[in-house]
């Protein structure tokens, strides 16, 4: 069991950078044809990479690169924390940890356009965070135990017992990936309201390890939604597999579809969506209990 | 093949030209221009098939695709678009008032084409610039980019376009019957005429 966590763990670091790079490649591809384009090639994301670590560097932008290498850092043990089947709680708090690094890290710019992307930035983290939780007490109600390891062990997966939150942490989701109704108006679909948001005055090798970190952080999410459908039983992988390409062109057909919201709908909507769900959807276990736990 | 000698060319592989990232500013333009190299990214001439992302900020832009001629407000917002972004970088001229002022030449308050501000590295003229024409200018923006960071790892100084004038000028001609581009001694008496 040891060996294959650690397995699982080296795993994450080598293919998800590579399986990031290739949603994001597939997600600009998908995104193009629904809008009757042709769209980049699949490895585009990997050019772009590679074209950014051709540039040149500025001096200013040491400082932005140190703390954006601990963002990747505190990402990847994140990562490696849930997909070896250690804790989830770890997990969240990491990616946590990343994000304000991230912040902190992309406040140092000057400029308003960046004043803008990370307030919208530290709006989002609220958005999401109480989510997060939910979903970590939802793994702790239906195990017994904070590790995602431990869903493997169970016998029914996580989405019969809690479908709320499920449905709310893909509500969650759309906020994380940086999709429409809840991204803001920066480049990356050629928007330009407030230029590139938090990474207007990043270039060259400090955009190229927020890229990465990106590639590990969808990853990661997307693993999130997995482990709702695993059990026991190996075949439950390839239902979580599937249930996550579902979700997937969901997320890019929604971001196609909706238009832009304020903060204040997303921070609302986060908020009533999270506590709704939470309450509803754990008010059984008050009663019944599962695997012999009442609640805390 | 040697190790070093193989970290050295895979040093020396660019990507540069799969990811050509644009920002496009408006000079003095009559919004023409404008107007067709926005028609570029749409499902018709679709660049983004070639990697092409239109990233209005300076700091991530390889190409500046300026239109209109320059007159004395925009003439340092052009400055510093053009010292914000980071080498290697290109310049490309998009229509005939960015690349000598065409019909506002005469007036008094006209600088004249972009090159009376930064060095312009392509010319791409037309009124209003087509979009073939200016993805046409755009591929051979890409090819200058790419000769910028091979003199970039050599250490040698960036070729900048004051070089080139007098050498050969690059020149994307597009009529409306689509006559073929200039080559060779015809290229470089278009360029004089352009200029
Ligand atoms: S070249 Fe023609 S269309 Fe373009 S800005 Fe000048 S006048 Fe307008």
């Amino acid at each position: 069991m040891v060996w294959l966590s650690i397995l699982l763990g080296i795993l994450f670091v080598v293919l998800g950078p590579v399986l990031g790079c290739l949603i994001a490649g597939a997600d600009r591809i998908v995104t193009a044809r629904m809008q009757r384009r042709q769209g980049p090639p699949l490895l585009q994301p990997y050019y772009d990479l590679r074209k950014l670590l051709e540039k040149d560097m500025r001096a200013n932008d040491v400082v932005q690169l140190i703390l954006l290498v601990m963002a990747l850092v505190a990402t990847v043990v994140g990562g490696v924390s849930f997909f070896a089947g250690a804790s989830f709680l770890l997990c969240i708090f990491l990616e946590t940890l990343a994000s304000l690094l991230y912040i902190v890290a992309a406040s140092i710019g000057s400029s308003p356009f960046v004043q803008v992307g990370v307030q919208r930035e530290i709006l989002q983290v609220m958005c999401y965070e109480p989510m997060e939780l939910l979903t970590a007490i939802g793994i702790y109600l239906h195990t017994g135990s904070y590790a995602s390891g431990s869903l493997g062990a169970a016998s029914v997966p996580m989405v019969m017992w809690l479908p709320l939150i499920f449905l709310s942490l893909l509500f969650v989701l759309t906020i994380k990936l940086r999709k429409s109704p809840f991204d803001v108006a920066s480049s990356h679909h050629a928007h330009q309201e407030i230029i590139a948001g938090a990474t207007t005055e990043m270039s060259g090798l400090t955009l190229a390890v927020i890229e990465v970190t990106h590639w590990y952080e969808t990853v990661i999410v997307l693993g999130w939604v997995g482990m709702f459908f695993i059990t026991s039983n190996p075949l439950s992988i390839l239902l979580a597999l599937l249930a996550v390409a579902i979700v997937y062109l969901l997320e890019i057909w929604v971001d196609n579809t909706f238009a832009r919201v304020k903060w204040q709908v997303m921070l609302k909507g986060a908020w009533i969506v999270a506590l709704v769900a939470g309450f509803v959807n754990f008010s059984p276990f008050f009663f019944v209990g599962t695997n012999g736990l009442l609640f805390f | 093949m040697s190790v070093m000698d193989k970290i050295a060319s895979s040093k020396r592989e660019s990507f540069i030209t799969n990811s050509p990232w644009i920002i496009h500013y408006d000079a003095a333009s009559c919004n023409g221009c404008d107007i067709e190299v926005l028609a570029s990214l749409t499902p018709l001439f679709d660049v983004e098939r070639f990697g092409v992302v239109n990233t209005g900020n300076p700091r991530h832009a390889d190409i500046f695709l300026v239109t209109g001629s320059v007159n004395e407000q925009c003439k340092p917002v052009i400055e510093q678009i053009y010292n914000q972004m980071v080498e290697p970088k290109v310049v490309v001229a998009c229509g005939i008032c960015a690349c000598s002022g065409g019909v506002f030449k005469q007036c008094y308050n006209t600088m004249g084409g972009i090159d009376q501000v930064i060095p312009v590295d392509v010319y791409v003229p037309g009124c209003a610039v087509r979009p073939q024409a200016l993805i046409d200018g755009v591929v051979k923006a890409i090819g200058i980019l790419r000769a910028k960071r091979e003199a970039m790892l050599d250490g040698k100084p960036v070729p900048t376009p004051a070089l080139r004038v007098g050498a050969e000028l690059e020149v994307v001609r597009h009529s409306p019957d689509d006559e073929p581009a200039p080559t060779g001694a015809d290229a470089s008496d278009a360029a004089k005429e352009t200029k």
